[in-house]
């Protein structure tokens, strides 16, 4: 009965949506495979696709299929098994899948995918509660310097960006990064909750995690971790301003399958680009708070192997990986 | 604006005739769903929003939000009809629950869900409508050290409660508590007793251990027992619908229920599932006929029913107030927030006052519609169990399966959902208690982050641990759980009275 009702519905909106774009879309069906339970940002970021590749008429037909588990390892590796040779399955993928490759001792990797683009990116926020006594990334520092272990970090699971990121930060103002004494939360509810409740010294997320926090006078947004200031938060320094030389993006990308032909990777790779062109996809863009970081091609493959050793260096200093 | 008038402002945006029709339709997609196990409200609103995203916000927010509360509702009914909790904060219910249903007590245990999650979702919604921003202070106020002590008062008070024999209750939690360990350890990022099997990494999924070892375990009792089971399964015996005993016996759960779920509901790391635990406790606790529990006690399903709901208001709380996300559920209703460009949070109530109370009012109505929706449905649910007895066990089997096939498309799960069920097979026929099993792996993880996080945060000084007065009361509740009726019978040379409230 409730699958019934279920698929009525799906074909009920699949009419409404796409209805007479068929006869243009270049390529009629694909799957997405978002390795995430639905919610988190790569199941955001399918559906984004599925949206715009629809609403554009760029493909006819677009399925997200949750692959949730252990920092997408789980749905990697499915993807990297079954797919093979398959141009119409795509993978969203991201940053966070670095770290966890290395932590998880995942069995596939990145290098059995071929990355198509990398979309969008959000980048990291240091914040201390209103009442803090630490004003600035200054004060944040010295306190790191003097006892690292007396400054508490809340952010996400360990290994990944907001874990890395804070490793990264204590490396560069000459803190030992094993010293960190970083604490993990589930969710990003409860990690801002002990930031709210001052339980923590300081909390390390997405800019956009903590923006309606500060805009209400609850939390100080000490820095950011992108090249420039962010036109969300123009008001914020970036870490390289407060002289600390770190910069990261929790970036988001899609990838094919492994085993695709030259001719099929350009033509993916020809529709996505039209897709980042959209209007559609820019208003999603600003509707989510994501920039955008379009990168493809060799520049990305590049960047995608500098972000994978570099990954692995700063696991292997915090202590995560061998 | 004053509450009063804002609230029926919101009444009247939630009373316009194609917002109710979103809240019909929330309703009964939500009630579906919470029924089948493993689709859950979260992935619902998630199909949903894409479709949703031309709509509307009042509309389709307000179909969520009747998603949601219908996902409550019919995680109890496939509960208490076919052993199979949909959801895990409606495993406490299965417990009682089924023993009425198989007694031929269906009907009432339907009808004092039904009833109880109506009464307990009004009380929390007025709650979320009226004390929300004092609610959610106290909330925020509870750190790591707090939500452990919540837990150890959770452990003591569930132990005591389940099971006849301490030494079996205790190896079934330990059970629990070991399958618990599975999985990536969240504070080091290091897999535990994965035995390198990926899907491991995620540890063991609630639903599945639940299912099985509720629904699957005992189908294979049944099949072993054979002929020889002398237990019929009767549809109806007695009244259909609840008693003049049942309503006296239900009330005060209902309310207690409520004014456990609401709070611990709000609290960011405190969920739907330890209420309900807390309620059976109490409830075992006051019952004046305590040796029904284990046999189907309608307070076993009215105290942690109404403690579900409340939890399910109160989860709004933190996400309306904070925009904080503390459930599944809440995290995509979040995402459909924004989806609108709307940003929950403290400011959320001054920028956007119109959809706050209409979503809060639409709740109301939600709640209303699915008690009128679910009522007279109970006498048909029941006939479900007038299905013969090889069918419906085959049924359910099928159910259980294809439920956890639906969560999660992967061998491994399946093959966790039959061992488990052979575990649950094998507990059964050695007498050990199954409900700690479940219990252990849900706080075990829960209370194993809290206590690492508190020693973190004071840089592994113990005595943190005891140093706020929120813990420190926690674990006084914790002491009396334990040691009460121990004291009671050293001073007084007789056995503590169980049900010592008077009407």
């Amino acid at each position: 009965m409730t699958q019934i009702l279920r698929g009525a519905l799906v074909a009920a909106a699949l009419a409404a949506f796409a209805p007479m774009g068929a006869a243009h879309a270049e390529i009629k069906d694909l799957k997405i495979i978002a390795p995430a339970a639905p919610g988190g940002g790569w199941d955001q970021t399918a559906r984004s696709i599925q949206q715009a590749l629809q609403s554009d008429k760029l493909v006819s037909n677009v399925q997200v299929v949750n692959v949730p588990g252990a920092g997408g390892t789980i749905g990697l590796a499915q993807f990297v098994n079954a797919n093979k040779g398959d141009p119409n399955t795509l993978i969203v993928g991201g940053y966070v899948m670095v770290g966890a490759i290395i932590t998880n001792k995942s069995p596939v990797n990145l290098s059995q995918v071929t990355p198509i683009a990398r979309l969008t990116g959000e980048y990291e926020a240091i914040a201390v509660p209103a009442n803090s006594p630490i004003k600035s990334l200054a004060d944040l520092v010295a306190a790191l310097k003097a006892d690292p272990q007396k400054v508490s970090w809340a952010g996400g699971s360990a290994g990944g960006t907001d874990h890395i990121t804070a490793g990264l930060f204590a490396k560069a103002v000459g803190v030992d990064p094993t010293k960190v004494n970083y604490i993990a939360f589930s969710g990003g509810g409860e990690s801002l909750a002990s930031l709210l409740g001052g339980k923590v010294t300081a909390g390390i997320a997405s800019l956009s995690e903590y923006d309606s926090q500060a805009k209400a006078g609850k939390l100080r947004v000490l820095g950011v971790s992108s090249a420039q200031r962010l036109p969300e938060a123009p008001d914020v320094p970036t870490f390289k301003e407060a002289g600390i030389d770190v910069e990261i993006q929790n970036w988001r990308m899609i990838a094919a399958a492994p085993g695709i032909t030259p001719e099929q990777k350009k033509e993916i790779s020809e529709t996505i680009e039209k897709m980042v062109k959209s209007k559609a996809w820019t208003e999603l863009l600003a509707q989510k708070g994501w920039a955008n970081t379009y990168l493809s091609g060799s520049a990305f493959d590049a960047q995608l192997a500098k972000d994978i050793s570099a990954t692995q260096t700063i696991l292997k200093d915090i202590g995560l990986a061998q | 604006m004053d509450t009063f008038a804002a609230l029926s402002q919101g009444l009247t945006i939630a009373l316009q005739p194609i917002n109710l029709l979103f809240a019909f339709v929330g309703v009964m997609l939500g009630t579906a769903v919470g029924v089948l196990p493993g689709i859950g409200p979260a992935l619902t609103v998630a199909l949903l929003l894409p479709i949703t995203f031309k709509l509307d916000p009042a509309g389709s927010l307000i179909m969520f939000a009747g998603i949601y509360y219908g996902g409550m509702y019919g995680g109890s009914t496939a509960s208490i009809l076919l052993n199979t909790p949909g959801e895990s904060s409606s495993i406490v219910t299965a417990l009682e629950g089924n023993k009425m249903a198989r007694a031929g007590r269906g009907g009432p245990a339907l009808a004092t869900a039904a009833i109880g999650s109506f009464v307990a979702g009004t009380i929390a919604t007025i709650g979320l409508a009226l004390v929300a921003p004092t609610v959610v202070d106290i909330a925020i106020s509870f750190g790591p050290e707090d939500y452990f002590a919540l837990m150890v008062l959770a452990f003591t008070t569930v132990s005591a409660a389940f099971g006849s024999s301490v030494t079996r209750g205790l190896t079934s939690l330990f059970l629990g508590l070991a399958l618990g360990l599975i999985g990536i350890d969240l504070q080091s990022g290091q897999a535990r007793l994965s035995f390198g099997i990926p899907d491991l990494l995620d540890g063991v999924e609630v639903t599945t251990l639940a299912v099985a070892l509720f629904a699957i375990g005992e189908t294979l009792s049944v099949a072993a027992a054979g002929a020889r089971a002398d237990e019929i399964i009767e549809p109806v015996k007695g009244s259909v619908f609840m008693t003049r005993e049942d309503w006296k016996r239900s009330w005060k759960p209902w309310i207690r229920g409520t004014f456990l779920g609401f709070p611990i509901g709000a609290m960011p790391a405190g969920g739907a599932e330890i209420p309900t635990f807390l309620s059976y406790a109490l409830e075992k606790r006051l019952c004046r006929k305590p040796d029904e529990f284990g046999n189907g006690a309608i307070e076993g399903v009215a105290g942690p029913e109404a403690a579900n709901n409340a939890a399910a208001a109160g989860v709004l709380v933190p996400l309306l107030t904070l925009g904080l996300p503390t459930s599944a559920t809440a995290a995509i209703m979040l995402a459909g927030f924004q989806q609108y460009g709307l940003n929950p949070g403290p400011l959320l109530f001054v920028t956007n006052p119109d959809l706050v109370w209409g979503l809060i009012a639409s709740l109301f109505i939600a709640n209303g519609m699915l008690l009128i929706l679910n009522l007279p449905l109970v006498g048909l649910w029941v006939r479900l169990l007038a299905i013969p007895r090889p069918w419906l066990y085959g049924g359910i089997l099928v159910f259980a399966t294809l439920g956890t096939l639906g969560a999660n498309p992967s061998l491994v799960e399946l093959g966790m959902l039959l061992i488990f069920g052979l575990l649950g097979y094998v507990l059964r026929r050695y007498d050990y208690p199954i409900a700690p099993v479940v219990v252990g792996l849900i706080l075990g993880p829960l209370s194993e982050q809290q206590l690492r996080r508190a020693l973190a945060i004071s840089v592994g000084d113990p005595l943190a641990l005891f140093q706020s007065p929120i813990a420190l009361t926690l674990y006084a509740l914790s002491a009396l759980a334990l040691f009460g009726p121990l004291l009671f019978f050293l001073l007084t040379g007789r056995k503590a009275p169980v049900g010592a409230d008077e009407d």
